[in-house]
C-alpha cells in the first residue's frame, strides 16, 4: 500500500505544481491588472497544495526507505526528479497560449479538481483527506472564476468566441486522461485512500456541458484522447517547464534563498 | 493544574504579540490560527492551522513563534500544522475584525453569505471601512494577498481591501 500511496500523493502534488508553475508565467503579463492578480493568486494556491502533498510524500518516503544522508523533502521532490518521474496529467503542462487557452485549461482542471477533492475528503488516509478539505475551499474560487471567464469569452465577441473554439480544439484531447486510472489510482480507490476517477467522468462532462451551453460552445464528440502523463510519458512541454523550474537546484545544488 | 492553566494563558498573551506579517494589524490569535497549546515544564507544542494553503506568511509565523518561545526558556519547541478542520474567517476574533477595519481593511462578513455563490452572482455587500457606506462594488475577486478581494466605495470613491470570508 505504501508504494501506491506515495505515487498517488506525488501525482496529486505534480498536477498542482505544474499548473501552478504554468499560471505563474502570467505574472506581470496578464491582460489587465486584476486578472493578472487573479491568475497568480490561483497559482499560489496550487503551489500551496503541491507543498502539502510533497511534504506528505516526503514523510512517507522517509519512513519506507532506510534512513540516508539525503532524506526526501518537498524541495528534492519538486526540484530533483526527472521528467519521466513526474506523474501530472498532460493537460496541466500544456502551454499558456492566449488568455482563452489559459482560461479553458484552468476551467477543465478546476472542474475536475473540485469533484476529485470532494471525494478525496472521504479518504481513509487522514492527511490526504485534510489537504483535500482545505484545498477545496480555494478550488471553489478557481472554479467560479474560470467558469465565468469561459462564459464571458465564449459568449463574448466574435474574436473571443473564435479563440475559445481554438482553445477547445487544442485542449479537449487531454481531458480524457483525468478519468483513466493509472495503476496507483486503481490501488488507491480499491484501498479507499483515493478516488475512483472513472466515476468522475459523468458529473464532469455534465458540468462542462452546462457551462459550455451558457458560453454558446459545443462539447466535441468522439475525439481521440491522449494519455500517458500520469505514467510519466509526457508531451514535449514538460521538459521545458522543468528546465526553468529546476534550473537553480541543478546548477547550484543545495543553494538556498 | 491551576498553575498549568495560568501558564497557558500567559503563552497566549505572548502569542498575541506576534503579528501576521502580511496584515500587521492582526495578531495570530486574532486571526484564529492558533488552535491549541500543549506544554509541560520544558516542552511546548503549538498547534496552528494555515489560512490559505499557499500563504507565504505561514513559514515566517512559524519561525517567529519559535524565536519568541525560545526567549521564554522553552528548550523543546514544536510547531505542528493541522489542516483539518480547515481554517475559516469565522474563527477571527471580534477584536480582530475591529482592528482590521481601523487599519482600513473591511473585515470578513459572516460565512453563510457567500458559501454557495452562483456564477455571476452579485458580489456580497461589503461596508466601506473608511466612510461606513454600504454603497460599494467589487473590482476584483482576488486581491493583493490570497485572503483579500478588491472593492471600491461608490460614495467616498476610495478603493479598499476586503478580507474575504472563507
Amino acid at each position: 500500500m505504501k508504494e501506491s500511496l506515495i505515487q498517488y500523493s506525488l501525482h496529486l502534488a505534480d498536477n498542482s505544481l505544474i499548473l501552478g508553475q504554468r499560471n505563474s508565467e502570467w505574472c506581470g503579463h496578464g491582460p489587465v491588472l486584476e486578472q493578472d492578480i487573479a491568475i497568480t493568486n490561483i497559482s499560489l494556491d496550487l503551489i500551496g497544495q503541491a507543498r502539502n502533498f510533497y511534504q506528505y510524500s516526503a514523510s512517507l518516503i522517509n519512513q519506507t526507505i532506510q534512513p540516508s544522508n539525503n532524506p526526501a523533502t518537498e524541495d528534492t521532490l519538486a526540484y530533483l526528479r526527472k521528467e519521466r518521474e513526474f506523474k501530472n496529467c498532460l493537460l496541466v503542462e500544456q502551454p499558456n497560449g492566449d488568455w482563452a487557452q489559459t482560461i479553458l485549461r484552468q476551467y477543465f482542471f478546476s472542474q475536475y479538481q473540485y469533484l476529485l477533492y470532494q471525494e478525496l475528503q472521504q479518504s481513509k488516509d487522514e492527511q490526504l483527506a485534510a489537504v483535500a478539505e482545505k484545498s477545496l475551499k480555494e478550488v471553489t474560487y478557481h472554479l467560479r472564476w474560470s467558469s465565468e471567464w469561459v462564459i464571458r469569452l465564449g459568449d463574448g465577441t466574435e474574436e473571443s468566441h473564435q479563440r475559445m473554439l481554438k482553445a477547445i480544439d487544442e485542449l479537449w484531447r487531454y481531458t480524457g486522461e483525468f478519468f483513466v486510472a493509472a495503476n496507483y489510482e486503481l490501488r488507491a480507490s480499491s484501498e479507499s485512500f483515493g478516488v475512483d476517477v472513472s466515476k468522475l467522468k459523468e458529473p464532469w462532462t455534465n458540468k462542462v456541458k452546462e457551462v459550455f451551453s451558457e458560453a454558446t460552445l459545443a462539447v466535441p464528440e468522439k475525439i481521440f484522447m491522449q494519455t500517458g502523463g500520469k505514467e510519466g510519458k509526457h508531451t514535449e512541454h514538460l521538459g521545458y517547464i522543468l528546465t526553468a523550474l529546476q534550473y537553480m537546484q541543478r546548477a547550484y545544488p543545495n543553494s538556498e534563498w | 493544574m491551576t498553575i498549568h492553566a495560568i501558564n497557558k494563558k500567559a503563552i497566549y498573551a505572548y502569542l498575541e504579540e506576534i503579528k501576521d506579517p502580511e496584515v500587521p494589524a492582526l495578531s495570530i490569535i486574532d486571526l484564529g490560527i492558533v488552535r491549541d497549546i500543549k506544554m509541560n515544564e520544558e516542552e511546548i507544542e503549538v498547534i496552528i492551522t494555515p489560512t490559505y494553503t499557499g500563504c507565504p506568511a505561514m513559514d515566517m509565523i512559524t519561525a517567529t513563534i519559535k524565536i519568541e518561545l525560545a526567549t521564554l526558556g522553552f528548550k523543546k519547541i514544536k510547531i505542528t500544522q493541522v489542516l483539518s478542520p480547515a481554517w475559516t474567517t469565522d474563527w477571527m476574533s471580534e477584536e480582530g475584525k475591529r482592528k482590521l477595519k481601523e487599519y482600513g481593511i473591511a473585515p470578513p462578513n459572516p460565512k453563510q453569505q457567500v458559501c454557495d455563490q452562483k456564477l455571476f452572482a452579485a458580489a456580497e455587500t461589503v461596508q466601506c471601512p473608511h466612510c461606513n457606506s454600504y454603497h460599494t462594488h467589487r473590482i476584483s475577486e482576488f486581491g493583493s494577498t490570497a485572503c483579500k478581494a478588491l472593492y471600491q466605495c461608490d460614495d467616498c470613491k476610495e478603493p479598499f481591501d476586503y478580507f474575504k470570508c472563507h
